[in-house]
């Protein structure tokens, strides 16, 4: 019978992709490592990540002729230990990433209740300003705020969360619009409550949801961008370890051979990014009781 | 005895949007200068089918939504002039019970804070005394005690429903707005709730206002029953009576086409021609007139006022 | 006479989505109906009314399967039908009405196109004639201005005109059989006696069996010759129509007929049903009925009460129903 095939074919491709009722091991798993790897950097990096040899520059990673066990991953350019740097560079992309996701995921979430619910000259206000903000392309956006406040950790942050909550207000707006019809909403306000009251008991608990999947799918926008911001030079200064500025220095070594100063912050980025929205496609369907039917 | 609910001239318009090249505006006159009384401890019944204005009604009584003319008067003041206090009070008086149980419980609350919104929102009560009262609430509809800290999905349709009305009750209000509330729920449970707001009624003294498409359980419930159509009342009287012995035309229709409750039982077929006309665009004169089986030559030009006639109230050129 | 549609222990279960958990939608289920009759399906929600529907039409989801039994078809065997072998049945001699007309049609395609299509499809009928045929088809269930509406689309009818397009889908090939699944549920009261009486003509007209699946004992009483009724999964109770109502044989029948508002009956309570209809997917041990039951006795709670004859048309489960079993129905 028919059916019964496609449900085996079913079964397979959840199980590959680790989806869906299946928890996210191999995703989880990445996060998990590189989350503890940022966590206790100090005690895991074998060498200060900012300071090199001169006399050791270059040396490919321990497996290839050339490299030595004193660096496994190689060194770069400046004699500075590839592996000590990407295990920094782990902590400086955990932080930036998830700060930057907070604090985009705060101020687009109360802008998009607020406009949601409230209506009127607020929703319109609001909504135009988004418009506006998501005209503009991301990066350039990113590097021109880069350029004018200078960069520095903090103001990375600051940038990626006021280029990115316009995502979030959109669609936090628009379940808002969508709840506000419903009967339990409209008890509340038969029961009594203040606008501010039911915002806050009984919308904002409803989007919660959206807004973390959202947050786990913006994370790796978010250090994609950061390492963009940082691959141009206008991200994390140096000499602090971030895998999209190892990039930009590596790029010069690629003509030379130098593949590990580039590939490995590469394959580091993608685990990432890739772990990040597997995990939050996830999330999103085990979150949504509709989707979860299926 | 003065009524504890009024209803004098009420009308609600809603302004359709113009079209997307600019044709024509409409209005849609969803309730249209009603006249209704509810007594204390009494159940006003409202039947009728889509866009007769039963819902907007119950909107309007909730105040949802401001009338656009004519007013509502509870313990004879006018509704849509509370504010601040005077509003406190009216919520707490008029309380409502919505069709759909899925929809009316907040997915992410507890029981108890569920039906303790009310409370904590209008009375400074300490923890202890709120959780009494949400006990005895509980008791009250019928519900286990530990169901206080379950969440909503836990539950069937029927239980959350009880769940609405303990929640309904929590205020002791003096009138229940029933929008369809059994019409959501499985027909063996429908008989249990039903009962359940009879006794409720009975001890609490209970008004309601009990809109159904269901037009026995509206007979069932009712002590009065207004029927509506297109956003006038074109029947309104006691409810055995008007149940029984229909005087309007789209009654003796509506209460003919309700399914029997037995195959012996006949009734004298009378099938109406044609759709319900939409509420942007009612006929002139009476607004029944184009269906009706007793059309006379006046009904097209002359809208019928309600008059009494064989114990009820009746907008018909008939009587 | 050998019936139309014959039934017999037909049973449907779905499986979780590891294939460890089984719900039995549909349990050991057996029923006739002949020509032209009208036979009333009545059950709440987890009875399992809609899986047996779709089970006849053989439309189940991938996560269903039918475990055993047997659905005779004017003498054919459906359950053992290539797919390419029922779409030729379906649509054609066994039809289908469903609840919301506004899922049942298109919205990107004009009415004469959606029951034109049907024409086409198993007649293989030219074009031109096809849109002639769902004019008359149209006039045929009361659609006023037929050849104004064959080109319209459905957002442009009412509720009730949808419905009655969904109808003429449905007779356009001359079905001998028409299941309608709560076909009445949306419609407004007027609208639903206006098209209940059509229903009914059409039958006489064409000589249609029907198969009413419901929920609402209103319509098995204005509709129907035959009862069947159906909690969680099981048939409990099955019979003509009047002597369901009049002597029900199984609590729930009884009590479902006595908790329905009546007019002109001035008690003050309803009789009601203690509990909720049970999950399919967890039911009690024993007769499903027996938490609920008025009569329950600790037989109920261990043991399934098999079919026993009341009357030689009337079939009841109960161990409560008849004082012995009289005989245990054989499919």
């Amino acid at each position: 019978m028919n059916g019964s095939r496609a449900a085996s074919l079913t079964v397979a491709w959840r199980f590959a992709a680790l989806r869906i009722e299946g928890f996210p091991w191999i995703p989880s798993a990445i996060l998990g490592t590189i989350t503890l790897v940022a966590i206790f950097a100090n005690v895991l990096a074998p060498y200060n990540p900012e300071i090199g040899v001169l006399g050791d520059r270059f040396r490919p990673p321990a497996w290839q002729y050339g490299g030595s066990e004193a660096h496994l991953l190689g060194t770069d350019h400046v004699g500075r230990d590839v592996l000590s740097r990407l295990i920094f560079g782990a902590r400086v992309s955990m932080v930036v990433g998830f700060t930057a996701v907070i604090v985009a995921g705060v101020l687009g979430t109360t802008l998009g209740i607020l406009s949601g619910y409230l209506g009127g000259w607020v929703d319109q206000v609001i909504m135009r300003v988004t418009d506006t903000w998501l005209a503009l392309p991301a990066l350039t956006f990113a590097i021109f705020l880069a350029a004018v406040v200078g960069p520095s950790e903090m103001n990375i942050v600051i940038i990626l969360g006021a280029v990115y909550w316009t995502r979030y207000a959109r669609v936090i707006r628009g379940e808002v619009l969508s709840l506000r019809e419903r009967d339990f909403v409209r008890l509340a306000i038969v029961a009594g409550c203040s606008k501010k009251t039911i915002m806050r008991r009984h919308i904002l608990p409803n989007v919660l949801n959206s807004a973390i999947v959202l947050g786990t799918l913006m994370l790796g926008v978010v250090i994609v961008t950061e390492a963009a911001l940082s691959f141009l030079g206008v991200g994390v200064p140096p000499p602090k370890p971030a895998w999209g500025l190892m990039l930009a220095d590596g790029k010069k070594g690629l003509m030379a051979g130098y593949w590990w100063l580039t590939v490995l912050p590469g394959i580091c980025i993608m685990l990432m990014v890739l772990s990040a929205n597997l995990l939050g496609d996830w999330l999103r369907v085990k979150l949504d009781p509709q989707l979860r039917q299926l | 005895m003065t009524p504890l609910l009024e209803a004098r001239g009420l009308t609600k318009h809603f302004a359709v949007g113009r079209g997307l090249l600019g044709r024509g505006s409409g209005v849609v006159r969803a309730v249209d200068d009603i006249r209704f009384a509810i007594e204390p401890g009494r159940t006003l019944g409202v039947v009728g089918e889509s866009g007769c204005g039963k819902t907007t009604t119950a909107k309007l009584v909730l105040r949802l939504e401001k009338p656009t003319a004519g007013q509502i008067l509870f313990e004879n003041e006018d509704v849509a002039g509370l504010e601040g206090a005077g509003l406190r009070k009216y919520r707490k008086s008029v309380q409502a019970v919505f069709q759909d149980p899925f929809a009316s419980l907040n997915p992410r609350m507890r029981v108890d804070a569920i039906i303790a919104e009310p409370l904590i929102t209008h009375e400074r009560l300490d923890a202890p005394a709120v959780a009494a009262r949400v006990a005895g609430l509980l008791d009250v509809v019928g519900l286990p005690a530990r169901s206080r800290d379950l969440f909503p999905h836990e539950f069937s349709g029927g239980q959350r429903q009880r769940i609405a009305i303990a929640r309904a009750l929590a205020l002791s209000p003096r009138l229940v707005v029933l929008d369809e509330p059994v019409s959501a729920l499985d027909v063996s449970i429908r008989a249990q709730i039903l009962n359940l707001l009879r006794d409720l009624q009975r001890e609490l003294g209970l008004a309601y206002l009990f809109i159904a498409h269901d037009l026995a359980a509206v007979a069932h419930m009712s002590h009065v029953i207004a029927v509506m159509y297109l956003g006038r009342i074109v029947e309104i009287g006691d409810a055995a009576q008007v149940a029984t012995a229909p005087q309007h035309p789209y009654t003796q229709a509506l209460f003919a086409a309700a399914l029997p409750a037995h195959p012996d039982e006949r009734r004298e077929e009378v099938v109406l021609a044609g759709e319900v006309p939409s509420p942007l665009n009612p006929p002139a004169g009476c607004r029944f007139h184009p269906r009706c089986p007793k059309v006379m030559a006046n009904c097209s030009q002359h809208e019928p006022k309600l008059k009494l006639a064989g114990g009820r109230e009746v907008a018909c050129h008939l009587y | 006479m050998s019936g139309l549609l014959e039934v017999s222990g037909l049973s449907t279960q779905y499986v979780g989505a590891r294939g460890t958990r089984v719900t039995r939608a549909v349990d050991d289920v057996s029923f006739t109906i002949e020509a032209g009759r009208t036979l009333g399906i009545v059950g709440e929600s987890g009875s399992g009314k809609t899986t047996l529907a779709l089970t006849l039409m053989r439309l189940l989801p991938p996560a269903a399967r039918i475990a055993a039994g047997s659905v005779r078809f004017d003498g054919e065997e459906l359950l053992s039908k290539s797919e390419s072998q029922m779409r030729a049945i379906r649509g054609k001699r066994m039809a289908m009405i469903l609840q919301d007309p506004m899922a049942s049609l298109n919205p990107l395609f004009t009415v004469g196109d959606q029951i034109a299509e049907t024409l086409r499809a198993h007649e293989a009928t030219p074009r031109r004639t096809a849109w002639a045929r769902a004019r008359g088809l149209l006039a045929a269930v009361n659609i006023a201005a037929p050849e104004r509406r064959v080109g319209e689309y459905p957002h442009e009818l009412s509720g009730g005109m949808r419905q009655r397009v969904v109808g003429a889908i449905a007779i356009s090939c001359g079905p001998r059989l028409l299941i309608a699944d709560e076909p009445t549920t949306s419609l407004d009261v007027t609208i639903q006696a206006q098209y209940l009486k059509l229903l009914g003509d059409i039958q006489r007209e064409h000589g249609l069996a029907m198969i009413f699946i419901t929920h609402n004992l209103g319509i098995v009483a204005r509709m129907c010759d035959q009862v069947a009724v159906m909690y969680a999964g099981r048939l409990v109770e099955a019979g003509p129509v009047r002597t369901i109502f009049n002597e029900p044989a199984h609590p729930y029948t009884r009590a479902l007929i006595e908790s329905i508002p009546r007019f002109g009956d001035a008690t003050e309570r309803l009789t009601a049903i203690e509990g909720q209809p049970p999950d399919p997917s967890a039911l009690p041990p024993g007769c499903a009925f027996h938490p609920r039951c008025p009569l329950v006795v600790d037989r109920c709670r261990v043991e399934a009460p098999p079919e026993s004859r009341v009357t030689a048309q009337h079939r009841t489960r109960c161990w409560m129903a008849a004082p012995a079993p009289a005989d245990v129905l054989k499919g």
